[in-house]
């Protein structure tokens, strides 16, 4: 056990609704879809065509650019639509439960019998190989590279997250077996927050174990990584979420894989919010229903996933496959504050001691309930050193951020934006006073050198 | 809502094709002076802070007004003290008041003339950075600076300082001493000598146009042409003294200096740094320099006359002029106080060397910044040689 790598930068916004401790069983969505857009950087080939059975595990599209890796339907059933936007782009593959839950069978394996290679191709087989992503780009990975580590962070620090602990809670072996399965494929490094006890964490085998203390990012793999062992121009390193490693550990357990997911259902307009069991891609309307209804349905956003890095949703929208939340918060745009830019705004949270929020921060524990409104508008970088307080890596990030506003690919290099994702920067987003896309900016940035250097 | 029902009535009218087109750009800007918009985020994060630059520029006005009501006493005392007239406080106040307010209202009757053309004319929104500079203006040139002068001085520094790079946010100089210093080097004759610092003349009945020569000059002017130093006395504190009009007050100044820590708008690191590098090069030039009144004068003396304290709680801290990076801003702090205690000793021509010394370093910023990056590129760059 190395020391506890301390972060002083970040920042942990508590919002109301956090989950109480109870996991509900869900019943099972009639329709579940896998939606191409959220696999970065892949370009989509349907293989199934509509009304054609499928087992889960099945491929229901794979990367042009790279076959092997499938994207296999989490249900079994029949394909009940492929649906298309402009110029045919793939929006949707919607599979329409047949509730038998049916899936593609492999062997059981021993991981420590296996080759590096054998366990690649036992998981691009069973379509979790979908579930990689790789820095830099922070695009879904390619079987074909050689990666120099494989990072994992055993703890997601942004606001209403599920506590990884908890979603571990009977399944240490399979996540240890997930953990030295990766291991096989590259030297594994496992980023655990210092106040994660459970021993399959702290004592995992076969990995390196690193602790982290701070606030959000710390949980954030990218900023893991910078700390860790930094991405060099050249270099790849693959990252992948800890549920993700339990779905592997399962299949070479259990020879089936099992795409159910622990996720919370939280936010301030969630009536009872708490810890569901879901299978991934399956339609909102099924996860937000019963005792984690909807409050209130009209000035309502729905997130598919955290209020940070999540998407404004509907709720027949389906489950994001990298979601591990669903949250509900005030959409706010029936408020008509008057003159804010002088009112002392008790309630409203803000990491600005030029209004009042923090007063309530002190002495009220129950959190703030934010709305989705910008409160400013857009504006050209004007107050500095805002970012550098919740960005925790060895970059100096408005600076990277103005090179990718100009398109200075050199400038974008030399300042480290290999080492970057979107997430990274969604605190900076939340704080900038001059109200910047910065995800969007990270993410076209990130798209266009990639084209560049292909 | 009636307010705001009145606001969505009007506005069909201010959109394109409506009657009042032309006037796009100041319904936006009265529209979110009242409500802020209720927009909501469409991409990214789902949630913001409630902070926007509206509201900062909104505190960092509020933390001149000391500032600004001291300054206006002070001009009437002044007045009042010249002309050998002995009158209560409001009198005084009521005297400064009525000579500040037109220059107020013509520096950001100009200056936000020129915003909202400029907003109108690239179809963007009015940016509140002049609300700052507007209101810094009339407190940091005398209070007989013709209107005149003013009005040019503040559309030549909009225009060529600010709107020219892209507007708030890309000037790399800053604006209010653009404009000052724009009046320093055309009409040198109404910001320095010792005939421009106190009104001469009765305002509205108050005060009295019988003052016979009158001359009254600032510290720094009777230090850059006598012999000696002016000796200290407490009034230097409280600013009743001879100077630009909000630049006198050290406690004034204080109070906003403390406002804008507080709420972590100006950077401490900049602030404390002006002080530190002017107070080590004031205190060797006590030690060991020219023969002079001016390095004569105790180091902590130089902190408190003139706008040494003023440039540095709000014109140093200009975060879109100054040093971004945060070892920078203590580089930039430093050198700019540096500077200023030198332009004072060493060139007697220009007594104020503050407003010359902000904008060599609003120069220099980005080179200190462009070294401070440089040295985490260095070390990027390493970690790829050294594997």
């Amino acid at each position: 056990m190395s020391e506890i790598i301390r972060l002083r930068k970040g920042l942990d916004i508590k919002l109301q609704g956090v989950p109480s401790e109870e996991i509900v069983q869900l019943d099972s969505s009639e329709t579940y879809a896998l939606c191409p857009d959220s696999f970065t950087g892949i370009v989509p080939k349907v293989v199934v065509k509509e009304n054609d059975n499928v087992l889960a595990g099945q491929a229901l599209f794979v990367d042009k650019n790279v076959p092997q890796i499938k994207f296999v339907s989490p249900v079994s059933g029949q394909v009940l639509a492929i649906n298309r936007g402009a110029r045919r782009k793939v929006l949707s593959v919607v599979v329409k439960s047949d509730g038998k839950n049916e899936s593609v069978k492999f062997p059981a394996k021993s991981v420590q019998s296996l080759s590096a290679k054998e366990i690649l191709d036992s998981i691009l087989e069973a379509g979790l190989f979908a579930f990689f992503r790789q820095r830099p780009y922070d695009v879904i990975a390619n079987p074909n590279d050689t990666p120099r580590e494989i990072f994992v962070s055993a703890f997601d620090s942004k606001p209403l997250a599920p506590c990884f602990e908890k979603v571990l809670e009977g399944r240490e072996l399979e996540f240890q077996i997930g953990l030295s399965a990766l291991s096989k494929i590259a030297h594994t490094n496992l980023g655990v927050c210092c106040c994660q006890k459970s021993p399959a964490l702290t004592e995992a085998k076969n990995v390196d174990v690193y602790k982290f203390s701070g606030a959000h990012p710390a949980g954030n793999v990218g900023v893991q990584i910078n700390h860790i062992k930094p991405v060099n121009k050249g270099d790849i390193v693959w990252t992948i979420a800890p549920q993700d490693v339990i779905m592997i550990g399962c299949l070479f357990n259990k020879g089936a894989v099992d795409f159910s997911r622990i996720i919370t259902v939280a936010g301030s307009r969630i009536s009872k919010p708490s810890y569901a069991k879901v299978i991934m891609g399956a339609q909102l309307s099924s996860i937000v229903t019963g005792s984690l209804a909807l409050t209130q349905t009209e000035h309502t956003r729905v997130i598919n996933g955290n209020v940070l890095t999540g998407a404004k949703a509907g709720l027949d929208d389906y489950l994001d496959v990298f979601a591990n939340c669903v949250t509900a918060i005030p959409e706010g745009d029936d408020n008509n504050e008057f003159m804010g830019w002088i009112m002392p705004r008790f309630k409203m949270f803000s990491t600005s001691r030029a209004s009042m929020g923090w007063l309530k921060g002190l002495f009220c524990k129950n959190g703030f309930d934010i709305d989705a409104r910008v409160k400013g508008s857009e504006r050209h970088m004007i107050m500095s050193g805002e970012y550098d307080k919740v960005f925790p890596m060895d970059i100096y990030p408005e600076y990277l951020v103005k090179a990718m506003i100009t398109g200075n690919i050199d400038k974008m290099e030399a300042y480290g934006i290999y080492e970057v994702a979107p997430e990274d920067f969604a605190l900076c987003e939340f704080v900038d006073s001059s109200k910047l896309e910065l995800q969007r900016i990270v993410r076209e940035s990130l798209d266009k050198l990639r084209a560049e250097m292909a | 809502m009636s307010l705001r029902n009145f606001l969505d009535k009007i506005k069909p009218d201010f959109e394109e094709g409506g009657k009042l087109h032309a006037f796009r750009s100041v319904y936006e800007g009265f529209e979110s002076f009242l409500y802020v918009p209720n927009t909501t985020s469409k991409c990214g994060v789902n949630i913001h802070d409630g902070i926007d630059s509206k509201r900062i520029m909104i505190m960092v006005v509020i933390a001149l007004c000391p500032a600004l009501l001291f300054g206006m006493y002070n001009v009437g005392y002044q007045h009042f003290l010249l002309a050998g007239l002995d009158k209560s406080f409001w009198p005084m106040f009521w005297f400064g008041f009525l000579a500040v307010l037109p220059r107020i209202i013509v520096s950001y009757v100009v200056g936000l003339g020129i915003e909202f053309t400029v907003a109108q004319w690239k179809h963007e929104e009015i940016q509140e950075g002049f609300l700052v500079t507007g209101f810094i203006v009339p407190l940091i040139v005398p209070a007989t600076c013709p209107l005149w002068i003013l009005a040019i001085a503040v559309a030549f520094a909009v225009i060529f300082a600010k709107e020219i790079f892209g507007g708030t946010g890309m000037n790399f100089l800053n604006v209010a001493l653009i404009t000052r210093a724009f009046i320093f080097f055309a009409y040198p004759s109404v910001i320095s000598g010792d005939q421009v610092w106190v009104v001469d003349h009765a305002i509205c009945g108050l005060g009295t146009d019988a003052i016979d020569g009158c001359t009254a000059a600032t510290v720094l002017g009777v230090a850059s042409t006598q012999a000696a130093a002016p000796v200290f006395d407490m009034n230097m504190i409280w600013g009743l003294i001879p100077g630009s009009v909000g630049e006198t007050s050290i406690i004034a100044i204080a109070l906003g200096a403390l406002l804008l820590l507080y709420t972590g708008i100006a950077s401490w690191k900049t602030m404390l740094s002006v002080f530190v590098g002017g107070a080590l090069v004031a205190l060797l030039y006590n030690k060991c320099g020219p023969d002079n009144a001016m390095a004569a004068m105790p180091w902590w003396q130089h902190l408190v006359v003139g706008g040494f304290a003023f440039g540095a709680v709000f014109m140093a801290t200009d975060p879109v002029t100054s040093a971004r990076t945060e070892t920078g801003k203590y580089i930039y702090g430093f050198l700019i106080g540096a500077m200023a205690i030198t332009i004072r000793v060493m060139n007697p021509g220009y007594p104020e060397g503050m407003m010359l010394a902000i904008l060599l370093m609003n120069c220099f910023a980005p080179l200190i910044d462009y070294c401070v990056v440089q040295r985490n590129v260095k070390k990027r760059a390493n970690r790829v040689i050294n594997g």
